[in-house]
């Protein structure tokens, strides 16, 4: 091919420069745009991924708040409409944290559009912290709404916002990596309602969302202290209302240790290629 | 330097498959480099393993001097990969698809936006742009997956069957979209199971049957082996010198027979014309089996059972 005869396309090749990026540079960018993709994923379906929840927990203030919970009275001290909320803004920020990983996570394993992620030069920890940003963000979306939609029938306090706060994004990390790890070893639909439905589900009902494991007989009450979701609405409960049926330092701990371990199980995992690579 | 150097490559699937058997190549920087087999060759897994999406069992992988196993990253940042399957987001905006590729490989928003703009534009694909990949036709699924290949400016592209199930025009566009991006220095291999497709676009060719490369030679040569045909003839005498014979290439393979090379289309009649005339009585004849040939013969078959 003579050079005057090249067309305006190979010139325009012709000319790419190929700049080397560093690794960090890299995984920046490459964080960016995952984060940046799934948050818009989450803003984008904002009627399968943000309304549902909020007419959830509507219902369920109205009914347990209001309609129930005037009959009930208080609990650890506080009316019962007051005593839920923090349990049913932490609940909403556990499903929806997991659920928007796993569907996903899945959904890109499934339709193979993971492989745009795999075959570039990108590193697990990057993919890990990517998903786990658009989890959070839905979660913490969701709570919000949530803590609006509470507002309505009750005085929501704020006693300790550090603890409120800090407690509620490490939640949201939790499940948005236990979400991602149900999606590696997912092969079809039905397995990744399993462990909402079967696990995640019963832990939340049964981790004091709704009562105070005081109500409990001492043989219950251990057996709830084997829930780890039970020290989540406690520590958060706690930096809303200033009460908790369990000690902070223990809360913090158990919930510090589940991301790590659940952290460093995905990075493997991942690194592997288990469930994504033969 | 090599773009591609593959050494004692092996692939044994979790089902006990064996896909690739050891195999070895090189690829040129610059060259246009044909993968060249029947369904269930091992192209698949070949290029699967170069991309890191299949794990290989053995063997190893170097991209520009990058070995996979030590710098796996910077051998994945030479590469832009269009697989054979279409694995779009289907629920994307094909430029939002195409920025998101290039962030993935660390090219920041602005330049991203600029290239999509560019590779949109290059593979007509612009007034598609805020079309969502599932709205789109096959053949635009294809080019997209193309446009996703070069976003980052990869220097090797390698392109897993880019031309299956499109149509005769669309497939012309892309070779010629293709010979433009070879002509423009970028590293290309492409694998196919359409002889034609390697004939008009390749330099050189690897030819993979069962996980086993079995030529690995300039386009050139491999058609000159597939021009001629080789016939063994089983002599009445005891010979010691292959006679030589105008037009032919004469063999000998033992005292009593000959190997004689003959162009395609060349006819017999002058062979045998000139064993006469030097009194050499043929007889036998036999066709010299030929692996190539047969594989050839496999895929001009394998081609018209399918469906263009
Ligand atoms: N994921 C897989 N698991 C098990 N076997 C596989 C897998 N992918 C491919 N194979 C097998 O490996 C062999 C090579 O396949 P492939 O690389 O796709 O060939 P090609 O691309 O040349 O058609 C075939 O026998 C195929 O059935
Ligand atoms: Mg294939």
């Amino acid at each position: 091919m003579s050079a005057s005869g090249r067309s305006a396309t190979s010139q325009a090749l012709a000319g790419a420069a190929r700049p080397e990026r560093s690794l960090l540079a890299i995984n920046l960018v490459g964080l960016g745009t995952i984060a940046h993709k799934e948050v818009r994923r989450v803003l984008r379906i904002w009627v399968q991924t943000i309304i549902p929840p909020a007419i959830t927990m509507t219902l369920y203030f109205i009914i347990f708040g209001s309609l129930i919970g005037r009959r009930i009275g208080e609990m650890d001290g506080v009316p019962y409409t007051t005593f839920i909320a923090p349990g049913l803004i932490m609940m909403a920020v556990i499903q929806n944290s997991f659920g928007n990983v796993v569907s996903s996570f899945f959904s890109s394993k499934l339709q193979q559009h993971l492989e745009e992620m795999l075959v570039a030069p990108l590193s697990v920890f990057t993919i890990v912290i990517g998903f786990v940003i658009g989890g959070v963000s839905r979660g913490l979306l969701v709570a919000a709404l949530v803590t609006v939609v509470a507002m309505f029938f009750t005085d929501l306090r704020l006693e300790y916002p550090l603890v409120t706060f800090s407690v509620i994004v490490l939640v949201a990390m939790v499940f948005s990596l236990a979400g991602l790890l149900n999606a590696i070893f997912a092969r079809n639909f039905d397995d990744i309602s399993i462990i909402p439905t079967f696990v995640l589900a019963p832990l939340t009902y049964l981790g004091g969302v709704f009562f105070s494991i005081s109500l409990l007989t001492p043989f219950w009450q251990n057996v709830a202290l084997a829930n780890p979701i039970l020290y989540m609405v406690n520590a958060f409960r706690y930096g809303m209302l200033g009460a908790s049926d369990i000690p902070l330092g223990i809360a913090f701990s158990i919930i510090v240790g589940a991301f790590l371990a659940l952290f460093g199980l995905a990075l493997v995992l991942l690194h592997r290629g288990t469930g994504i690579r033969s | 330097m090599d773009a591609l150097v593959l050494e004692g490559l092996t692939k044994v699937y979790g089902n006990s498959v064996t896909a690739l058997k050891g195999i070895d190549l090189t690829v040129a920087e610059g060259d246009f480099c044909a993968l060249l087999g029947p369904n269930g060759a091992g192209k698949t897994t070949a290029i699967g393993i170069v991309t890191s999406l299949v794990n290989k069992t053995s063997g190893k992988v170097a991209v520009f001097g990058h070995d996979l196993d030590r710098e796996r990253e910077a051998a994945k940042a030479c590469i832009g990969v269009v697989p054979q399957e279409v694995n779009l987001n289907m629920f994307e905006k094909c430029f939002n698809t195409l920025v998101n590729q290039a962030g993935y490989y660390g090219v920041p928003a602005r330049l991203a936006r600029r290239r999509a703009e560019k590779y949109l534009r290059l593979l007509h694909l612009w007034d598609k742009r805020d079309e969502i990949s599932r709205k789109l036709s096959g053949g635009m699924k294809r080019r997209l997956m193309i446009a996703r290949a070069l976003v980052h400016e990869p220097r090797l592209l390698i392109l897993d069957e880019p031309t299956a199930g499109v149509d005769i025009e669309i497939r012309r566009s892309i070779w010629d979209l293709m010979r433009e991006i070879n002509g423009s220095g970028v590293t290309i291999i492409l694998t196919t199971h359409y002889l034609e497709e390697a004939e008009h676009l390749c330099r050189n060719i690897a030819i993979i049957d069962e996980g086993t490369i079995i030529e690995n030679d300039s386009m050139t040569n491999v058609i000159r082996k597939l021009q001629r045909e080789a016939f063994v003839l089983s002599l009445q005498e005891r010979i010691n010198e292959a006679p030589m014979l105008d037009g032919y290439t004469v063999r000998l393979r033992n005292d009593r027979e000959i190997e004689v090379e003959v162009a395609k289309g060349q006819g017999l009649n002058r062979l045998f014309d000139e064993l006469s005339a030097r009194s050499l009585e043929v007889s036998s004849m036999r066709t010299k089996t030929n692996r190539l040939e047969e594989l050839f013969m496999r895929l001009v078959e394998n081609k018209q059972m399918t469906p263009q």
